[in-house]
């Protein structure tokens, strides 16, 4: 492999323009100064990104996206850090079970999942649409938090905490002041990637509307289907920028094995 | 032993997930086993005898396949290239795969929308240089669809492989073509081989993605129907809770099977045994 495969190279340009070339036409539409979404665009102007801000039902629905999909965070934190610091200290017989249990919603079918939240959640428990969401995200969310969190886990050097407990310190202490700082950054790392994966969810949330309740990207969707202009594109541009950055984040927090290990 | 308190650590994520999830699941599945008589599958042979409803599903398996298929077919070489990249070229390149992959479906499907529509970009330039006379109905197809699902994936495949690929050694590859392999040969009988792990993980995220994935089929199929917006349109649109069920049943148990069906698969042409 001395000399460069230029064909290859050539190839891979070809796939590249083809992932990230429609990205970059919805990115130049969104900066139409006329009425209708063209590209390229007619003439210059930012008036798309202003109107993002008029229109009530994306204010609202931003709005429950972020709560749905940070208090969502907080409770998988809640439920998730200590499952996976006790999968990561114990050793058992059904544990390949926990774990495959734990990991689940990712191998259910969104589509199929949300279903079951509305027909049981929403149906049968009769919890108001707001709180199944909260839930249902809750749900998505735990996988990623105890995967990440766990692989964090993995590199701590549990013999620290051992020493000081033996110095005196009770396990609730140890935890906070000698286990906790030392996955830091991988339960940061764990609230961005749940955060997102929740925050740009549709298969669950498509089921869970009701009466000025609704997420972004579902009031997105619902836009898309009623109109077909240059708003659209302005909100993408902005959700790409925030995807960029948390993408960031995640690769200095984690590396990029993260994203290429499975 | 003092160390029986962790395991009260699990119990309440287990139980968290065992009320809202597991329970829920179940009985989604349970309740298509079951009429007024007792335990049938009656529903599942009314629903095999329904040739629209055996034409969607069809549909969305063949999408599934074609998809998965294009996704090897691009992603393969490409994965390979990245993988032989010096360390930094390698990161900017493995960053520009995942930011496709990390951004909301409904934009990447969105700008297919833009592209591919009566007055989209290809129509335009196909129409401006001649090429056609009238625009082509590509958005509402399930070639629309495809389009959709492979930008949507050939990140995720690309991601793996290069993570597969990266393990190969290049010591390996040197050898072989010291030894007079051809560039070809290194490729088909050392590269591949070696990459069927991540080939058929690659593959069993695409195509079962492809089986089950909303918001690509919604947005680009138009009235073009696949499993996943047919589960919706009855649970939803028509309140057919019963056929919803056993629909969603079908897909739990088409994407169990697939999964089990490429770990067979993976465990025999795995060259390390």
């Amino acid at each position: 492999m001395q000399e460069k495969n230029r064909g290859l190279g050539l190839f891979t340009l070809l796939v590249f323009l083809f992932l990230l070339g429609p990205l970059l036409i919805i990115s130049v539409t969104s900066f139409e100064g006329g009425n209708i979404l063209k590209f390229p665009p007619e003439e210059l102007s930012l008036r798309w990104y202003e109107n993002i801000f008029h229109v009530e039902m994306f204010l609202v629905a931003f709005k429950t996206s972020i709560l749905v999909s940070l208090g969502g965070n907080l409770l998988a934190l809640l439920l998730g850090v200590p499952a996976a610091y006790a999968l990561s200290r114990v050793e058992f017989k059904g544990k390949s079970v926990i774990n495959a249990v734990f990991v689940s919603p990712i191998l259910v079918p969104g589509i199929v999942l949300g279903f079951a939240f509305l027909r049981y959640i929403v149906g049968t428990y009769q919890l108001p649409i707001y709180a199944a969401l909260f839930v249902g995200h809750t749900v998505i969310m735990l996988p990623f938090i105890i995967r990440v969190i766990s692989s964090s886990l993995s590199n701590f050097d549990f013999s620290i905490e051992e020493a000081a407990e033996s110095l005196g310190a009770s396990k609730l202490g140890t935890f906070f002041t000698v286990v906790l700082p030392n996955i830091k950054s991988g339960i940061l790392a764990a609230v961005m990637i749940a955060f997102l994966e929740s925050f740009n969810n549709v298969d669950i949330s498509v089921y869970m509307t009701g009466p000025g309740v609704s997420t972004f990207p579902i009031q997105m969707l619902t836009y898309v289907e009623n109109y077909f202009d240059p708003t659209i594109s302005a909100i993408s541009v902005l959700l790409m920028f925030i995807t960029a950055f948390f993408m960031f984040m995640v690769e200095r927090l984690m590396g990029l094995s993260y994203f290429t290990k499975r | 032993m003092k160390k029986r308190y962790l395991y009260l650590l699990l119990l309440p994520g287990l139980l968290f997930l065992t009320v809202f999830m597991i329970i829920p699941i179940f009985l989604t599945i349970g309740t298509t086993f079951i009429n007024d008589h007792g335990f049938s599958i009656q529903g599942y042979l009314d629903f095999f005898k329904d040739r629209y409803f055996v034409e969607i599903l069809l549909t969305t398996l063949r999408v599934s396949l074609f998809t998965t298929i294009l996704c090897i077919l691009l992603g393969f070489p490409a994965a390979y290239y990245i993988s032989k990249l010096k360390q930094r070229k390698k990161a900017i390149m493995l960053l520009l795969t995942i930011f496709p992959l990390l951004t909301s479906p409904v934009v990447r499907s969105f700008s297919w929308m833009v592209i591919i529509g009566k007055n989209g970009v290809v129509n335009k330039v196909l129409l401006s240089i001649g090429l056609i006379e009238k625009p082509l109905d590509i958005l509402y197809t399930p070639t629309a669809i495809i389009i959709g699902l492979v930008h949507l994936f050939l990140p995720l495949i690309i991601v793996t492989l290069v993570g597969v690929m990266e393990n190969i050694e290049t010591d390996l590859l040197k050898a072989a073509e010291s030894l007079g392999a051809s560039r070809l040969a290194v490729f088909s009988k050392v590269v591949i081989p070696l990459s069927v792990p991540g080939l058929v993980i690659g593959s069993i995220l695409v195509f079962v993605g492809s089986f089950t994935a909303y918001t690509t089929p919604a947005l680009l199929g138009g009235k073009q129907r696949v499993i996943s917006t047919f589960l919706y349109q009855n649970a939803i649109t028509l309140n057919e809770w019963q056929v919803a069920s056993i629909v969603a049943t079908i897909m739990i148990a088409v994407t169990v099977l697939i999964i089990s069906i490429m770990n067979g698969l993976a465990k025999k042409l795995n060259p390390k045994g």
